[in-house]
């Protein structure tokens, strides 16, 4: 069974139809593209995925649940992690604090807790700080621990919302254009790092990227979205010689 | 245990202090009650900037409405302690008469703060859910609407306001609740549920995105900061003896903003200094007479355009005094009203 089947998917905004009878299955650990032209829908997949929106009609089954229309901090629970296309991070907070936002939904000590300082609050601390430290010397950012997120050159930004999405334990991980801003060796690195992170921790990633160097060279399956509409699927090889996706890119003759 | 001993160490500092201001520790020593009153009431000023510095600074969530819960604690507690008073200390009737008076005080101020706390819970909830300036709109007509309504109560006085109230809080008690706030808000705040508050006020959607139930994270954030007004409040009324609404008008729940905007929105050291310099500003210009009210705002306009952010931006007493080696440029919070 897919870790996540997306079956009848659309996204209707008054008279725009966004996305337009979307079909896609992920099974874990695979590395799936989404890529199309300008205004195609692919931010608006994630939205629909993440729980940002509800779609118009269609099912979203992530692990055999229906997931769609549910608050996305309960999604983000179930497994399914994102970073934004305009980063989001916490800006005045620290690197480190960022990440452990994150570690936030997988534990339990509460407020009461937290101000009488309890033991297992105390340990819940050590353990979430030796966690985000971990992810962060992964992410490459362990020198900038405490450095405010707003201050990072932006590579670094984008690397931190990887981090602080992975801190979350999902099993489903979505990129939004991770590559964007980022010049030819910060993008070879960043595909090494995205291939790293899904060969250790096993999840799937779903990717939109314009950067066809990226995506042609880690995704194993390549989807193309035009005007909300799947216009072509297959092995990224299938893609870069399919007429139609030449001509979505190119325009007709 | 070190916790412990800092407690104790304070209770005792209070106590000792409680003494020589009222002349009690050493007969001939004691300062004047107008200054002791002016201290008391910063006290209870520092409960209230620091409650709501919780909501407005750290979750950034704009509650216009902090006087209305000062009052359901001022009256519900004082309620308690008029009508039930003598009850209880008949009760209490093993203890000596100090701590029979303390008992009462602190059952008054739980009554208080619990219902604080419930109206908080019932304002946040409809109006939290949603993302914006809903709050602001809910918690101005929020505290109006309980003034009024404690304006026609006729049980607490009504229009001729709450008298014959005990006084049983003083500069030890009032204190110790300041304290005590302090040490709630700072704790909560650097834990991992106040990292969430902080992450909502940062980005909203991007907290959500990483699994914080920001609802929840709000609403726990609103009624914590309520339940803590409503303390204040039934401070404030066992302080002076005497509450009548017109002491929670609108015009209350702003000048709490002013002091956590003066101090340094999202900055607990921030608070204490906003309200310790509101009210010594209101009595200290006090010989200008009609002017006062123009200079104050003078001085108000003055402090935000040279520091824009609050006296302290967001930081706190304990990175100021480790003198940060790096030179940070001056935080200034977004305002998101």
């Amino acid at each position: 069974m897919a870790l996540i089947e997306l079956s009848h998917v659309t996204m209707r905004f008054g008279g725009l139809v966004a996305v337009n009878d979307l079909n896609l299955a992920l099974d874990a650990g695979q590395l799936y593209g989404l890529i199309g032209p300008n205004g195609a829908g692919k931010t608006t997949v994630f939205n629909v995925v993440t729980g940002v929106y509800t779609p118009t009609s269609g099912s979203i089954r992530f692990d055999g649940e229906e997931i769609a229309g549910e608050r996305s901090g309960r999604i983000t629970r179930r497994g399914i992690a994102r970073t934004f296309q305009n980063i989001r991070l916490f800006g005045t907070m620290t690197v480190l604090e960022n990440v452990k936002v994150a570690f936030h939904c997988r534990q339990a000590a509460g407020v009461g807790a937290a101000v009488l300082r309890t033991a297992t609050h105390t340990a819940e601390e050590a353990r979430i700080d030796r966690e985000s430290r971990e992810l962060l010397k992964i992410f490459r950012l362990d020198g900038l621990a405490d450095e405010k997120a707003r201050n990072l050159p932006y590579g670094s930004q984008r690397r931190l919302e990887i981090a602080r999405a992975m801190a979350t334990a999902p099993r489903l991980l979505l990129l939004d254009e991770p590559a964007a801003g980022m010049n030819l060796q910060e993008a070879q690195q960043l595909m090494d790092l995205i291939r790293w992170v899904r060969d250790h921790f096993g999840m799937a990633v779903l990717l939109v990227e314009h950067n066809m160097k990226v995506v042609m060279g880690i995704c194993e399956t390549v989807h193309v979205l035009d005007y909300g509409s799947t216009i072509a699927m297959g092995k990224p090889a299938e893609i870069q010689s399919n007429p139609k996706v030449i001509e979505a890119y190119l325009g007709g003759a | 245990m070190k916790g412990l001993a800092v407690a104790i160490l304070v209770v005792a500092v209070l106590f000792v202090l409680n003494g020589l201001f009222v002349g009690s520790l050493v007969p001939g020593v004691s300062i004047s009650p107008y200054i002791l009153q002016v201290i008391c009431l910063a006290g209870i000023n520092i409960i209230l900037a620091v409650s709501l510095n919780l909501i407005n600074g750290f979750t950034g969530q704009f509650s216009i409405g902090h006087a209305g819960f000062m009052a359901i604690g001022a009256y519900a507690s004082a309620f308690l302690t008029v009508t039930y008073g003598e009850r209880i200390r008949a009760g209490l009737g093993f203890l000596p008469p100090f701590a029979r008076d303390g008992a009462l005080l602190l059952a008054g101020l739980a009554v208080g703060g619990l219902l604080a706390a419930i109206a908080g819970f019932f304002v946040g909830v409809p109006s939290l859910r949603l993302r914006g300036d809903y709050l602001a709109i809910v918690t101005l007509g929020f505290g109006e609407i309980i003034r009024v309504w404690i304006l026609n109560i006729d049980a607490v006085g009504g229009a001729r306001g709450f008298s014959g109230i005990p006084k049983l809080a003083n500069f030890f008690w009032i204190y110790l609740f300041a304290a005590t706030s302090i040490v709630i808000v700072s704790r909560t705040v650097r834990s991992s549920f106040g990292r969430t508050l902080i992450a909502i006020r940062e980005d909203e959607i991007a907290a959500e995105a990483m699994g914080v139930d920001t609802t929840r994270s709000k609403v726990i954030s609103f009624v914590l900061s309520s339940a803590m007004a409503g303390v204040g409040g039934g401070l404030f009324g066992h302080y002076l003896m005497y509450v009548h609404t017109n002491s929670f008008t609108f015009i209350k729940s702003i000048e709490i903003i002013i002091m956590i905007v003066i101090g340094g929105l999202g900055s607990i050291t921030g608070s204490v200094v906003g309200a310790v310099l509101y009210i010594g500003l209101t009595e200290g210009l006090r010989e200008f007479a009609q002017y006062r009210m123009v200079l104050f705002s003078l001085l108000l306009i003055v402090i935000m355009i040279v520091r824009p952010g609050g006296l302290l931006g967001q930081r706190e007493i304990a990175s100021l005094l480790r003198r940060s080696r790096r030179m940070d440029a001056p935080t200034h919070p977004v305002i998101r009203a």
